[in-house]
């Protein structure tokens, strides 16, 4: 009985300001500003080979340079960072809307089906993504679309499988059995009671799966199996630039530094969301 | 007293492989309060449960569970027509205020969703306004500012208050409580014990009442059942049950708990005795009398399971050895 007293006086503290939600919004926020600003404004034009020399370092009229095809690099990120958050989107939201569903189903139906969903989901999940990717390049041709719809499908059973174990822990919670004694039907119980209770967990596992989604499609781009040629990506950048490594280590470098920089950007962004969004971790 | 609202006849319970509950029969009347006392894992919330109709996949209930106003045998209803009965005509207030309610809805809405779905209040408005109301008829201060705030920001007394007002909401003939103040501290369970008795009994609703307190039974109910082992062991009126009990788990109870007697006179402060043993899991019960392992009167004639003997008005016990009587039989009708 000393157990829930203790559960109110750690939840009563003030929580201290959340750091990580901020370092990981501002991470996140450039990224979206950079993808802005790439609609309305770029240094140079998209993708032009200018009259200029090549493997320029930084400098004041090319402030990250030019590559080998004597391109502006900060017009290449620019345009890069829409690339990256479109792919982000796509997937995650792809992933989610499928997964979430039927993770809540598989949880709400014991017997046969339940088993059915997530065996499949098994199967699905031996598949490493970029696996898949490959294959779906395969069939369709490698490009952008095929490489979000890809990774997305790919990200399911992630999304499914914490649907489930966190929709079965609500399940068995006192509240549900309430909601029933309630005379709630099944479809509200899941859509009011298991949803909001299981979204804190599916947001982490958002913001997780949007950095693996970038990841991704930089890795597939670097293969030269996702974005092609002429079109903007980080990860293409790095494919291209791999040649050059020692001669001009900065576009290496500066496409990489935009991918780890997401990448924690969106780690970061997740961890401080999940303790901002549960009601329980709130002040009094 | 009314007529019978909840009549259970041969309610028994179990999984594929053991059995869990058998041959539990009992009525309520309307404006009837009725204790369901045992020890752990002796099947009083798997009554409630399966009487609700919520019990867990895989386990499955048989014999007859009528409620008033509704024709035949509530067991053999389908999900859909349960869930339209659940929250009108029984509601259920549960142990742990603390889980009952969902910690990401306002508890105001919490409380407007019960009237909304059974069509009790049929705007939205209207049924936020009724359930401030409803908050307020459970002494809650300040109801619009409770209406709106999140369970973890209420103490346990002020949840199990709400889990109260969504249980009244829509005025059920049936109120069962499992269990409803074990996880509060005493000073608050005396007021919502309190505020259950009284708004039951303002709505003439037939109470079951669960609890392994004896002083709880003691205060609220008017006739109380005995429960071991998955079967009704003894039934009565309280104070008869309490001061002059026939079963040797009866007994056992009353000495093991440190009840005043609704005579006056308390016993002596000492360590307080227990019953030998403890409470086997399910389905290692013995057979015959399901106590009779744990019994000191225990004889050969035990392995046989006792039958049921009627002391009239819905009392009786089921032992073969009944204390304050004859010891060789029992004595009454027989009533199974």
């Amino acid at each position: 009985m000393t157990q829930p007293i203790e559960q109110e006086i750690t939840r009563s503290r003030r929580r201290p300001i959340n750091a990580t939600l901020i370092v990981g919004a501002v991470l996140v926020g450039v990224i979206v500003a950079t993808a802005a600003v790439s609609l309305v404004w770029t240094p140079q034009a998209p993708m032009r080979v200018l009259s200029t020399e090549a493997y320029q370092r930084p400098n004041a009229e090319f402030w990250l340079g030019t590559d080998r095809l004597r391109r502006d690099v900060f017009t290449q990120i620019l345009l890069g960072a829409r690339t990256t958050l479109l792919v982000g989107i796509v997937a995650v939201g792809v992933a989610a809307l499928i997964g979430v569903p039927l993770g809540i189903l598989a949880a709400m139906s014991a017997g046969w089906f339940g088993q059915l969903i997530m065996r499949s989901n098994d199967i699905l999940l031996a598949f490493p993504a970029l696996l898949l990717a490959i294959m779906f390049a395969a069939i369709y041709g490698g490009s952008t679309q095929v490489a979000m719809v890809a990774i997305g499908i790919a990200t399911i059973p992630s999304f499914a499988r914490v649907t489930r174990a966190s929709a079965l822990s609500v399940l068995r919670t006192e509240y549900v059995t309430a909601a029933r004694a309630a005379g709630r039907g099944p479809v509200a119980i899941a859509v009011r009671h298991v949803l909001p209770n299981v979204a804190s967990l599916v947001i982490v596992q958002a913001s997780v799966a949007f950095a693996i989604a970038i990841l991704a499609e930089a890795a597939l781009a670097y293969l030269g199996l996702g974005t092609p040629t002429g079109q903007p990506s980080w990860g293409r950048m790095l494919y291209e630039a791999q040649s050059t490594l020692r001669s001009a280590p900065h576009l290496v470098l500066i496409p990489g530094i935009a991918i780890a920089w997401s990448v924690l950007g969106f780690n970061l962004l997740g961890d401080g969301l999940r303790d901002y969004l549960d009601p329980k971790l709130e002040d009094r | 007293m009314g007529a019978a609202v909840l009549s259970v006849q041969g309610l028994g319970v179990a999984t594929t492989r053991t059995p869990l509950l058998a041959d539990v029969s009992f009525t309520i009347d309307s404006g009837e309060r009725v204790g369901l006392i045992g020890e752990s894992g002796s099947g009083k919330s798997l009554t409630a449960l399966a009487v609700m109709g919520l019990l867990s996949d895989g386990v499955r209930a048989n014999g007859t569970v009528e409620l008033a106003g509704h024709e035949g045998n509530l067991l053999e209803r389908p999900e859909r027509e349960m869930a339209k009965i659940r929250g009108s005509d029984m509601a259920m207030i549960f142990q742990e205020p603390m889980t009952a309610l969902n910690p990401t809805m306002r508890v105001g809405a919490q409380v407007a969703e019960v009237m909304r779905i059974h069509g009790t209040e049929p705007s939205k408005a209207a049924a936020k306004s009724r359930a401030v109301e409803l908050l307020d008829s459970v002494g809650l201060p300040d109801p619009a500012n409770v209406a709106r705030s999140y369970p973890h920001q209420l103490s346990g007394g002020q949840r199990q208050r709400i889990v109260a007002a969504i249980a009244l909401a829509n005025s059920p003939d049936l109120l069962i409580c499992d269990e409803p103040t074990t996880a509060l501290d005493v000073t608050v369970q005396a007021l919502v014990l309190d505020l259950i008795v009284r708004q039951a009994q303002e709505r003439d609703a037939a109470l079951l009442f669960i609890t392994h307190d004896l002083a709880v039974v003691a205060t609220v109910c008017e006739r109380v059942m005995v429960m071991y082992g998955g079967r009704i062991v003894e039934a009565g009126p309280v104070t008869e049950v309490f001061t002059d009990p026939r079963h040797h788990y009866t007994q056992g109870l009353l000495a093991a708990s440190d009840l005043s007697m609704p005579d006056g006179s308390r016993r002596e402060r000492r360590s307080l005795p227990t019953i030998a043993g403890s409470v086997p899991g399910a389905g290692h019960f013995p057979d015959g009398c399901v106590f009779r392992n744990r019994c000191e009167a225990a004889t050969e004639a035990c392995t046989e399971v006792p039958t049921w003997h009627d002391r009239g008005d819905g009392a009786g016990y089921a032992c073969v050895h009944p204390l304050g009587a004859d010891s060789s039989s029992g004595h009454g009708a027989r009533d199974d």
